[in-house]
């Protein structure tokens, strides 16, 4: 052994599996999956936990989490947990998400797995592009911001406004907790967490659904460095997705709190 | 001898569903097979056996809810009529590539589009030729009473099982509305803890973690699974061809009919044998696998054969691919939610073959 037990101050989830993954460097999702993996962890609930892939670059997220997990068709995932739960109360069930699929194809099972107040939680990292299929517009893409489809930006005339999903769910009675984060730094990656452990504990509680956005960078398809694109991100993606609470125990939060 | 009740085939069906116990119905209202849900709903299946039943936002929805809630191993179904059915479509080929049991019941409107509310078997190639994207076939049983209504729906669901595939209840307008005595079976437990190996129930130590997917990023695994799909659909048609047999023995001329047609054309041979000519019907049960093997058998036979669907006609094609030139196939049917009399088939049959 490499270094002895008394030495050990930071060891790898067993939670996540040892292969190889499949994002690019810099890109936010091996952070985020490997979060919510320490929370299911911590709080031991291995044998209890069914996680929902989406389509999308997270697509193969149950190679990744050694947890039992589906795989769904594209912007279904809410609609996977909502059979899940209705059939396994006392399981804790979530879905990891992209902007495509939550908020674009899987409009209808977003609005509605959250107005009726599922208990599960939902996972959605918003890059603002569809990265997988190779950097299209999404349906949080930014106003004049590039993307494949739309080479010369976002004209919102032409192509519609980004539409800010999570403060439209965070309206809805059937949701319980909403939050906004990210995890490019490693301030921003521990208030994550928090909210992820928060998003399995409300489970609990069988008051609705949690619902956390996670604002990550996609450096492949903005073309940018990751650290660039960080940067981007903050200085561009954070003043139109503002991070923090939006709704805590059910209550609209007045401003959000910043979690910088 | 079990509760015998006078139902609607759609309520028939509903109910079998609770005594089969099933563990969850998802569901969207469409006519004509409204009555799925609102009987379940009257039932209050929760309090009867705990079995749940949701009213999803869409058919999408509704069929994802069944992929989730089969993905975990319990017994799960939904209902639909056409349009409902080409929506839960992608659903259904995800459901048959992560190898998902389920029970669908399709009770088949007049299309194409929104169409009417009124019967048709129009949903044929739909049903037995795969419906949704990929190399893939269902079950498919095909009721011609309220009695197989519910009967079908404790053999679907076995099926199902057997095979980890979803089955496909193909019935109709007819079918689904008109109401006869029901035998129904006794209520049967929930098999709400039984194992399933495969199942996404949670990671245990003493397994490796289950996973319910579809997805194959490399080509040969692709291929291989589809090798091993097929091969399932191989098994179905060698164990699970069902069919039923009226009057073939000594037929010159042969009726080939499923659901509703067949209980109409059982009166037609019953006509055409009074006027002297020796029709006799036979009846396909599954339409995959189809009774391909018995059809030919009696190509050999019979003068001529008729497909009766009420449709432009497309189980007929079914039938020619079986007799294979041997003998003439005729087709005759309505459309778009009209209905054939026993008395229009015999004249068809006597004009197709130029009878006396």
């Amino acid at each position: 052994m490499l270094v002895s037990p008394e030495n050990l101050v930071y060891t790898k989830t067993p939670l996540m599996t040892d292969k190889p993954l499949s994002y690019c460097p810099g890109c936010g999702h091996g952070t985020v999956h490997r979060m919510i993996m320490e929370v299911v962890d911590e709080m031991g609930i291995q044998a209890d936990t069914i996680g929902i892939a989406p389509v999308g670059c997270s697509v193969l997220a149950y190679e990744f989490m050694n947890i039992d997990m589906q795989q769904a068709a594209h912007g279904r995932a809410p609609a996977l947990a909502t059979g899940i739960k209705r059939c396994w109360p006392d399981k804790y069930v979530f879905t990891y998400q992209g902007d495509g699929d939550l908020a674009a194809i899987g409009t209808a099972e977003t609005i509605h797995a959250c107005n009726r107040g599922e208990n599960i939680a939902i996972f959605f990292v918003n890059n603002g592009i569809y990265g997988m299929t190779g950097g299209q517009m999404a349906p949080t893409t930014l106003p004049g911001m590039r993307s494949s489809t739309t080479p010369y930006g976002r004209d919102v005339a032409l192509m519609g406004n980004p539409l800010k999903i999570t403060e439209l769910v965070a309206m809805l009675p059937g949701t319980f907790y909403v939050s906004r984060h990210s995890v490019h730094t490693p301030l921003n990656v521990r208030k994550f967490k928090r909210a992820a452990r928060m998003a399995f504990e409300n489970q609990k509680l069988n008051k609705g659904v949690s619902f956390i956005e996670i604002v990550s960078n996609c450096n492949s398809g903005w073309k940018m460095s990751p650290v660039d694109a960080n940067k981007w991100m903050e200085d561009n993606m954070f003043p139109f997705y503002p991070l923090g609470d939006i709704k805590v125990n059910g209550e609209m939060v007045s401003k959000p709190t910043k979690a910088e | 001898m079990g509760e015998k009740k006078l139902m609607k085939g759609n309520e028939a069906f509903a109910e079998a569903a609770i005594r089969s116990g099933c563990d969850a119905y998802f569901g969207y209202p469409i006519t004509p097979q409204s009555e799925v849900m609102e009987y379940l709903a009257a039932q209050q299946p929760h309090l009867r056996t705990g079995m749940v039943l949701l009213q999803a936002e869409s058919e999408v929805a509704a069929i994802n809810m069944v992929y989730g809630a089969a993905g975990t191993g319990k017994k799960v179904m939904t209902s639909s009529s056409s349009p409902g059915i080409s929506l839960k479509q992608e659903g259904i080929s995800y459901l048959v590539g992560s190898e998902l049991p389920c029970l669908i019941l399709n009770v088949v409107r007049g299309g194409p589009g929104l169409g009417t509310i009124q019967p048709s078997q129009a949903d044929y190639f739909q049903s037995t030729k795969g419906g949704g994207h990929g190399d893939y076939r269902m079950i498919v049983l095909a009721p011609a009473s309220v009695q197989e209504m519910s009967d079908f729906v404790k053999l679907g669901f076995d099926l199902a099982f057997k095979y980890r595939n979803p089955v496909l209840m193909l019935s109709d307008g007819i079918i689904g509305q008109m109401m006869e005595q029901v035998e129904l079976f006794e209520q049967m437990p929930r098999a709400t803890e039984f194992d399933q190996t495969w199942a996404t129930t949670g990671k245990t130590p003493d397994r490796e973690r289950n996973i319910i997917t579809s997805v194959n990023l490399d080509p040969a695994v692709q291929e291989r699974h589809n090798h091993k799909l097929q091969a399932k659909y191989q098994k179905m048609q060698q164990e699970e061809v069902r069919y039923e047999s009226f009057d073939c023995e000594d037929a010159d001329y042969l009726l080939i009919a499923y659901g509703c047609s067949a209980r109409i054309c059982q009166k037609s041979v019953k006509l055409a044998r009074a006027k002297g000519i020796k029709a006799g019907l036979l009846r396909p049960i599954t339409l995959f696998p189809f009774p391909t093997v018995e059809i030919k058998r009696l190509a050999g036979k019979v003068k001529g054969m008729m497909a009766v669907e009420l449709s432009a006609g497309q189980m007929v094609e079914d039938v020619r691919l079986a007799v294979d030139g041997r003998v003439q196939v005729a087709f005759y049917g309505r459309m778009g939610g009209m209905v054939h009399s026993p008395e229009e088939v015999v004249d068809a049959l006597i004009k197709h073959f130029s009878i006396g």
